[in-house]
């Protein structure tokens, strides 16, 4: 009896999660027909005019990955304060960009990043330099969302993890390939409605169930509504500390470290070239600085929400699972367990499961992602609810994905056969090399998807690092130190990139030693997801030393430098 | 003429962002991170305040700051004729 009403449930969320899938890409599709690109200029910036509240939007899905969405709220459940590294790091991003960047960049009016720094630098080494920076930033980032693609299909709708990953593909391949950025940018539009309308929905249920506040961003801080007049982060540091955790307020990463992470995924967000490209795709000057905020306020939105569902998430499964019995555990335990995403072994043979932070009498393994996929399960939500997580997490994935693949395809038909090899191609062949690219970046990412590389898990911070070792001393100096050549730069970016490489290799990977070498190693004690910040010291340090012992650049380059401080004037992405 | 006129807008910019910065610093880094066990000892609602200022108030500000830097631009552009 019980086993035929949770299979009525079941096919319940599978035919939801049809439903609700299905509309969603006919959606994307739809849009990437209407949204063809006709010129090499559509393709690439879009036809440079779309609105400020669009290219926000459009930004806002191209940032949240399936990282931020599936992830991140679990990471902080488990991480606590510590998870304040990501909600800072990656909003605080943007305002360095809307600052220090967009504006300028975009006054620049050129299709990529490399664009910039190959004529800033006047020199097509630094152009190249900057192509290997960018595709090795993207290639690293779009492996880990393919991935995610492959996951919440062989999850939610049971297929095989590849044939996931193939589904995504083929998607994103049809939208990137037929409308460049400009079929990319209406998709996002539609994928960040769908995104934030699905993580809202289960964090706004959940907040109502557990403290009675509609707004989750004040429900964390409320009091509990079984009437003990308990504040819900009180009772959770209680609980943690119980169970011999680090108190959930406080943390447990040392100072240096909190603030080396926030520093490099600050930078590195603002470094980050599919985010920068998207501020090419704007009218005027203005239009950049006003879309950085509106894409920031779209994007804070979810991210001041995620950390309000990981207290009630610690909270909620700490008192679901603490102490109780195998036996009677919820559904939802059973389900996930069959993914392997929750682990129970009952070391001491009770029947009840022990969570507690010593790792040898510990019996229960949760996965970070379990806490949004599993949350509406956890919670008791409605079915629809449920599939609506599964697509919302899709949105996240496949906007992320089409982005990269943009700036990758960009990177090697713009910068590379344009501007490098064959200067002379046609516009109409540069059109039919960019849909190309992104054909065999498709496949390639494609590739990592289902053949995973053992360094999957260090994408991100790699990503990050990578990105704030090179692009953003270069693009920072090249805009505000009118002395900085190419010599300065080019060695900076060499040096920043090499460093950073070589860190992450030995302390995140363990390629040089026997080990991964342990904690106590590493520079300063900063962890190789905070060594950005240091490598981006080194690429300033450097780049100014050489400058210093070098001759300063032509007169044209520093007039295009007092060009690009004053906004007026910005015409249309040229060539 | 045209080039004071240049110099003088890329001074207050600068200015500008020099203040605006360093209110970014101050809420992240500084309350939400190096002062935080300070700020921990006051409460607002059920957050201490230092967490709060790392999990959420930095955010908030984030998002003014970009928004006050808007507006402070157009008025400079327009003070300056850059406006067109």
């Amino acid at each position: 009896m019980i086993n035929s009403i949770s299979l009525v449930e079941s096919i319940g969320v599978q035919n939801w999660t049809y439903i609700l899938v299905g509309i969603t890409f006919t959606l994307y599709i739809g849009i990437a027909v209407w949204a063809r690109a006709g010129s090499t200029k559509e393709f690439y910036v879009a036809g440079g005019g779309v609105s400020p509240l669009a290219n926000g939007m459009a930004t806002a899905a191209d940032w949240m990955s399936a990282a931020s969405f599936i992830s991140m709220a679990g990471i902080i459940s488990f991480a606590g304060y510590d998870g304040a590294v990501y909600l800072m790091g990656w909003t605080g991003g943007y305002v360095l960009l809307a600052l220090l960047l967009a504006p300028y960049l975009r006054k620049f009016g050129k299709f990529t990043v490399p664009d910039f720094i190959g004529d800033r630098y006047y020199s097509n080494t630094a152009r190249l330099v900057g192509v290997i920076c960018a595709l090795l930033v993207s290639f690293t980032y779009v492996a880990g969302q393919m991935r995610g693609v492959g996951l919440v299909f062989s999850r939610f709708l049971e297929v095989d993890i590849n044939t996931g990953v193939v589904i995504g593909m083929l998607i994103v391949l049809f939208y990137a390939v037929l409308g460049g950025m400009k079929g990319i940018t209406y998709t996002q539009v539609a994928q960040y409605c769908v995104l934030i309308f699905a993580f809202m929905v289960p964090a706004i249920f959940i907040s109502i169930q557990m403290t009675g506040n509609p707004i989750p961003q004040l429900g964390f801080g409320s009091e509990l509504v079984d009437g003990s007049g308990t504040f819900l982060l009180d009772k959770l540091d209680g609980l943690s500390t119980d169970l011999g955790f680090a108190e959930y307020t406080q943390g447990s990463k040392s100072l240096v470290d909190v603030f080396a992470i926030t520093l490099a995924l600050m930078v590195g967000t603002a470094g980050l070239p599919h985010v920068i490209v998207r501020f090419f795709t704007v009218k005027r000057v203005k239009d950049a600085r006003k879309s950085a905020g509106i894409a920031l306020l779209l994007i804070v939105i979810l991210y001041s929400t995620a950390p309000a569902v990981a207290a009630f998430a610690r909270t909620n499964m700490i008192e679901t699972l603490s102490n109780k019995s195998y036996a009677t555990v919820p559904e939802w335990f059973k389900k996930w367990e069959t993914t392997g995403l929750i682990t129970f072994i009952d070391k001491n043979n009770d029947g009840l499961i022990q969570y507690v932070a010593d790792k040898n009498k510990n019996e229960l393994v949760v996965d970070n992602d379990i806490m949004v996929l599993a949350n509406p399960e956890i919670a008791e939500l409605p079915n629809w609810v449920i599939a609506l997580v599964a697509a919302g997490a899709l949105a996240a994935a496949l906007s992320t994905a089409a982005g990269l693949l943009l700036v990758i395809s960009a990177s090697v038909s713009h910068d590379l056969i344009k501007k490098i090899i064959n200067p002379k191609i046609s516009e109409k062949n540069e059109l039919i090399a960019a849909r190309f690219s992104a054909v065999v970046a498709v496949c390639v990412a494609g590739y990592f998807g289902i053949n995973p590389p053992g360094f999957v898990a260090a994408t991100v911070a790699l990503a990050f690092g990578l990105a704030a070792a090179s692009f953003f001393p270069a693009i920072i100096l090249g805009i505000f130190y009118k002395r900085m050549n190419k010599e300065g730069a080019i060695a900076g970016m060499v040096v920043g990139i090499v460093v950073m490489l070589y860190y992450m290799l030995k302390y995140k990977l363990g390629w040089f030693d026997e080990v991964t070498p342990d904690k106590s190693e590493w520079w300063f004690g900063i962890s190789p997801e905070g060594f950005g910040s240091v490598a981006m010291l080194l690429n300033f340090i450097v780049s100014i030393t050489i400058m210093k012992f070098t001759p300063e650049p032509p007169i044209e380059v520093q007039e295009i430098v007092e060009q690009i401080r004053i906004p007026s004037g910005a015409g249309e992405a040229t060539h | 003429m045209e080039k004071n006129n240049s110099k003088a807008y890329w001074k207050e910019n600068i200015k500008y962002l020099f203040i605006l910065l360093t209110v970014w610093f101050l809420v992240s880094f500084g309350a939400g991170i190096l002062f935080k066990d300070l700020l921990n000892e006051f409460k607002f609602g059920g957050f201490k305040l230092g967490f709060w200022f790392a999990q959420q108030g930095s955010m908030y500000v984030f998002v003014i700051l970009i928004f006050i830097y808007v507006k402070l631009m157009n008025k400079l552009d327009k003070k300056y004729g850059y406006d067109k």
